[in-house]
């Protein structure tokens, strides 16, 4: 008797799953025509990153490697490297030496795969004429161009991500797409954005940028190691920003960041908050440091300060 | 013949030039200063090869035999763009240092000579807070692994000694403006 019914629910069961498995193709199918591949499947039932175990990530991976070499056609490799246990990044500017050469913008073009058209910039570099107000980052001017740099009477300030400690983007994502990592790295699921741009909204530091339509990267400029939550591919319709360069910096030992390389003045630095012999320490404890809008309580992890 | 001679010597150390600077940082360099423990206790930085215009290292090849002429004097037959500039020029003269008699090699003031991969401890003298925050990676730039192997750069990749203050770069394109993007 029992064994009976014990049967029978699992019949429904399996006949429920199955419709809606039939209902699921059916609308996947009147919503991408001509595509019965099993990898459409596979993304529209992807477990949130954070719930998955390691072989359901590495399926994942697997399935985005070859996504991207069909479109690309390309060998993109994916990472999921977790965060490095006892480190939280934090980053310096030095407002002092930048000189507002946007060399760091372009490098993290490059490094990030970010779209050239349209064009998105993870990096703003700011310019304001001394004595004037500034750290008004909705006035400041960004599209200055003289013929060399720097101008005499004006100082440069890049504003990208903050990673923040305290993220409201965070805060109002309605899909739990982005999140605070545990080295601190605020990240975003390209899989699971569904473009709401709530996030965008939020962000007082303007470090959010949306894909209006296909990124466009010429096939030759692709950067083929990626990371997951980093510089992977993205789609039309999904939200992205600056990670740290995740895919370099979480290794043992791991490089710099693109822009710290880049930079020809030295101006910016990065390390470990937690490691007491770090640049990003030193310049903590001996430099005069602050942080964009630092009354919202937003609690950034990238530092400005004057070395001199 | 002598010409000749000089130019398989001189391309003999452009193929050394790498392994000179790895063995700057082991410790072990053997320069021909001869008095190489200058400040033994700071740790070595591993920096790229000193920017050199082609071909005028090493000195020797020419100061060797040459007799060293210490007056204060508009150079005109070597050298000639060399020019001191912004940087205290009526207070200081080439051989505050270069050092006079091995031209290969830099002199501090205490008398010590140093190689020219070590030129920050020349700089370190008078610049000093500069120099501590440059060891600590934070003036100028370190290139390489957060976390593991740092390549530093010296101050003379982006000081030009002679006139170091900052060359001015041509800027990278500004950002579409949102009114231009179709
Ligand atoms: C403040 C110290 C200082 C003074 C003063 C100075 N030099 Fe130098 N000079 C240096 C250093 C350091 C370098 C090494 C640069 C490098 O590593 O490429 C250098 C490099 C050079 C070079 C090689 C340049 C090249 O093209 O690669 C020459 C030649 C030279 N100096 C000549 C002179 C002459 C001539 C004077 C006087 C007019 C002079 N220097 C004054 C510090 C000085
Ligand atoms: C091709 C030959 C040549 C080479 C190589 C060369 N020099 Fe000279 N250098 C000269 C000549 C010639 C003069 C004299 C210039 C004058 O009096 O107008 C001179 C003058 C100088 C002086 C001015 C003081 C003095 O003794 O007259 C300094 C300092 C100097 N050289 C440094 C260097 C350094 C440092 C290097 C190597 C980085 C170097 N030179 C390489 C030919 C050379
Ligand atoms: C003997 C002392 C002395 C040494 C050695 C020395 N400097 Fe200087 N430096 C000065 C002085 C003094 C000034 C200020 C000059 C002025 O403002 O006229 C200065 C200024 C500078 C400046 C600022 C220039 C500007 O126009 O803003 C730079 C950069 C600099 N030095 C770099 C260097 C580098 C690199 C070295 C090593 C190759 C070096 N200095 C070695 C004394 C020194
Ligand atoms: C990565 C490039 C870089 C390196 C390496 C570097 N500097 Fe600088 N330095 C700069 C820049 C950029 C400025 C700012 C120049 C400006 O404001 O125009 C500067 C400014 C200075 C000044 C002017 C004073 C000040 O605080 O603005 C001095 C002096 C100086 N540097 C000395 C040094 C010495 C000494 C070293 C080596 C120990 C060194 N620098 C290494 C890029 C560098």
């Amino acid at each position: 008797m029992n064994e009976k019914k014990d049967k029978l629910t699992k019949e429904r069961r399996v006949s429920r799953r199955s419709m809606l498995k039939g209902m699921a193709a059916g609308a996947a199918a009147i919503a991408i025509p001509n595509t019965s591949d099993a990898s459409i499947w596979d993304a529209f039932f992807q477990k949130h990153f954070r719930e998955m175990n390691s072989s359901e990530v590495s399926a994942v991976i697997e399935r985005l490697e070859r996504e991207y070499s069909e479109k690309y056609k390309l060998p993109i490799e994916v990472k999921a490297t977790k965060a490095i246990p006892g480190v939280k990044f934090g980053y310096g500017l030095d407002l002092s030496r930048c000189i507002g050469c946007r060399r760091c913008v372009y490098a993290c073009v490059g490094e990030n795969n970010q779209s050239r058209n349209p064009q998105i910039h993870w990096i703003t570099v700011l310019t304001f004429k001394e004595g004037e107000k500034w750290v008004d980052l909705e006035e400041a001017n960004k599209y200055y161009n003289p013929s060399k740099v720097p101008e005499p009477g004006h100082f440069y300030m890049p504003v990208q991500c903050q990673q923040c400690e305290n993220p409201p983007c965070v805060k109002v994502c309605p899909t739990k797409a982005t999140w605070k990592e545990d080295d601190g790295i605020v990240v975003i699921d390209y899989n699971w954005c569904i473009g709401c741009r709530y996030c965008m909204a939020a962000c007082p530091y303007g470090a959010r940028h949306f894909n209006w339509a296909e990124p466009g990267i010429p096939k030759e400029e692709i950067n083929k190691s990626t990371h997951y939550l980093g510089n992977r591919p993205r789609y039309k319709g999904v939200v992205e920003k600056c990670t740290f360069c995740i895919q370099r910096t979480r290794h043992q030992p791991g490089r710099y960041t693109a822009c710290v390389e880049i930079c020809p003045v030295g101006a910016r630095k990065f390390g470990n908050l937690l490691d007491p012999d770090s640049e990003i320490r030193y310049c903590i404890e001996n430099k005069r440091v602050f942080r964009l809008k630092d009354d919202l309580n937003t609690n950034p992890k990238f530092f400005y300060f004057f070395a001199t | 013949m002598r010409i000749v001679l000089i130019l398989i010597v001189m391309f003999f150390f452009t193929l050394l030039q790498p392994i000179v600077v790895v063995a700057t940082h082991e410790g072990s360099h053997s320069n021909k200063s001869g008095e190489s423990k200058v400040e033994r206790d700071l740790p070595k930085y591993f920096v790229p090869p000193p920017p050199f215009s082609e071909g005028i290292f090493p000195c020797s090849d020419c100061h060797a035999d040459m007799e060293v002429n210490p007056t204060r004097r508009k150079l005109e037959m070597f050298h000639t763009n060399i020019e001191l500039k912004n940087h205290a020029e009526d207070q200081r003269w080439c051989l505050d240092c270069h050092n006079p008699d091995n031209r290969d090699v830099l002199r501090l003031a205490s008398g010590k000579l140093i190689s020219f991969e070590e030129s920050y401890y020349l700089c370190g003298q008078c610049h000093g807070t500069i120099f501590r925050d440059w060891k600590a990676g934070v003036h100028g730039k370190r290139t390489g692994e957060w976390n593991g192997k740092k390549v530093y750069r010296l101050c003379v990749h982006c000081h030009n000694p002679h006139q170091p203050r900052f060359k001015p770069l041509v800027p990278k394109p500004p950002p579409v403006k949102p009114i231009d993007i179709r």
